[in-house]
């Protein structure tokens, strides 16, 4: 916890200082010496609708950065986006204050807003490493202005880029590739790879175009022979015709955050992705973990059935799944036998990454990982940390002594 | 055995709480009406400080006798505590999850004297 911060222990609402809430996160810090233990985490958000008349600023066609003046009154706040309900409603009603982003004040304006909170969880969870997503392009694949990702997405990485990777090694981001247009996925990859800060790219997850496409060879060949992470980030949609059923946002959470890297990840391994791209790192991002053991099998299951129907693969699809990686959050736990065999069936030593969601209402702590029973402690230290250096090519403080085997 | 003074009663407000701290143990006291009651200030879920979040009434869905849905009530006669971290709640009198009565709240013995409140550990 910073020095200069003194706990209040009032009730926290949405304007509470982070450190207040997350100050339990640092006793538990403490108590099991993570200052000892290599924490990356892979994918946290950034919330702060705050900075977007800055990005609309960096929007590279005139005519569309003339255009961001027209909303938020003149102050281009939420200018073009085009956010579903269900974000609204991750607090339970106001139950999870943070659920619905950070509104804390934030004094220290030598930096941006987003440095600031992006450091209070860096030091309260005790991490060294913290991917950052915005929030703003989680839905954006869907957006019914198909141009309008590009726009959006290149100023938003722009800003990333320009404004907040620069202040702070810790902080890592992988880039918004704006997937329904391939030629625009590839110049995104063309002019941000090999940036400061910049881990790799990602996909969100909530879109309509098949990733077997062939418009897509290209892209993931770049991806591959740069070496490069290609993410697929979970994201609601609730007006899938099937989603569109469940009436309650625990039911449409926990469906449509699998539904989508579901239908991306079969397409991938039942289309022989993996054969033809086989050096690429593909990663599964905020799906959880327990629809993993469904997909090995049932995929399995009809594989051996149906082999000329995917006549490209050389092996079962779970053995390519286990070749890719997987965040580990949210972790469902209620059942440690199923999490148990679940972990052993993705070879989670070796593929699983360790991830907090932070600031969402369903953030995992590093604890989840380090308190698993069933796990000996190299394979925590794997999967907290350094699962992600080796996959990311990130650089280990020398203070760690202790390198866990892969 | 350690007693913590708490507050004076009149400055706890119904249906709030006082967290106090000893040492890296901290205890959330409620009051709801003249009772008081003390639970750990860590959620058993993931650690979360459960005693600071919103204190709400539990829930209830309402069906008529054809087993129709009428949309959600509240019940007064429960009043939770939910961990601001991811919303588990705990019925304040008893310190339980209302939908997994094994997922519970550590409890602390309130001890009042007059209009002190005080809390053993």
């Amino acid at each position: 916890m910073s020095e200069d911060y003194k706990r209040t222990y009032s009730q926290i609402d949405d304007w509470s200082d982070s450190r207040e809430l997350l100050a339990n996160a640092r006793k538990q810090a403490n108590q099991r010496n993570f200052d000892d233990v290599f924490i990356v985490d892979i994918d946290s958000h950034i919330s702060d609708g705050g900075a977007w008349p800055e990005i609309m600023d960096l929007v590279e066609d005139p005519v569309i950065r003339d255009a961001a003046s027209a909303f938020g009154d003149g102050s281009k706040r939420g200018a073009f986006l085009n956010h579903t309900p269900g974000l609204q409603w991750q607090n339970v009603w106001g139950r999870i204050p943070h659920g619905q982003g950070l509104k804390e004040p934030v004094e220290d304006t030598d930096v941006p807003r987003d440095v600031v909170l992006v450091r209070k969880s860096i030091d309260q969870m005790g991490l060294d490493y913290q991917v950052v997503f915005p929030n703003a392009l989680l839905f954006l694949g869907m957006h019914p202005v198909p141009e309008m990702e590009v726009h959006l997405a290149t100023a938003y990485n722009r800003w990333l880029v320009e404004r907040i990777l620069p202040e702070d090694p810790r902080i890592r981001a992988m880039l918004y590739l704006p997937f329904n247009n391939p030629e625009a996925a590839e110049a995104t990859v063309k002019r941000f790879l090999g940036k400061p800060g910049v881990a790799g790219f990602l996909v969100t997850s909530s879109r309509h175009k098949p990733v077997h496409s062939n418009e897509y060879m290209r892209l993931y060949a770049m991806l591959e022979e740069a070496g490069q992470v290609l993410g697929f980030h979970t994201h609601l949609n609730w007006q899938d015709e099937y989603t569109s059923q469940l009436n309650r946002f625990i039911s449409m959470h926990a469906i449509s955050f699998v539904l989508c890297n579901l239908v991306h990840l079969t397409n991938w391994v039942i289309n022989g992705l993996p054969e033809r791209f086989p050096k690429l790192k593909v990663m599964w991002i905020e799906s959880g973990i327990a629809w993993l053991s469904f997909a090995m099998q049932r995929l399995d299951h009809e594989y051996m059935m149906r082999t000329s129907e995917a006549p490209l693969l050389k092996k079962l699809p779970s053995e390519y799944m286990r070749d890719m990686f997987y965040t580990s959050q949210p972790m469902e736990r209620s059942n440690e036998a199923l999490l148990a065999a679940t972990m052993e069936g993705i070879s989670a030593n070796s593929q699983m990454l360790y991830a907090s969601d932070w600031p969402h209402w369903d953030f995992d702590l590093p604890s989840v990982i380090w308190d698993l029973p069933f796990l000996d402690e190299n394979a925590k230290r794997n999967i907290l940390g350094y699962n992600a250096a080796r996959v990311f090519d990130l650089e280990i403080p020398e203070r760690y002594s202790k390198v866990a085997a892969e | 055995m350690v007693e913590l003074f708490v507050a004076k009663a009149g400055d706890i407000a119904d249906r709030d709480r006082c967290v106090v701290v000893e040492g890296d143990l901290e205890i959330g006291v409620f009051r709801l009406g003249d009772d008081f009651f003390a639970w750990e200030n860590n959620c058993p879920h993931m650690g979360g400080p459960v005693c600071q979040g919103k204190v709400m009434n539990r829930v209830n869905e309402v069906l008529d006798d054809g087993k129709k849905s009428h949309g959600f009530e509240f019940v007064e006669a429960d009043v939770h505590i939910i961990c601001p971290w991811h919303g588990f709640e705990f019925n304040i009198r008893t310190g339980v999850h209302p939908g997994e009565a094994n997922t519970r709240l550590t409890q602390y013995e309130v001890v009042v004297r007059g209009e002190d409140i005080y809390v053993r550990t």
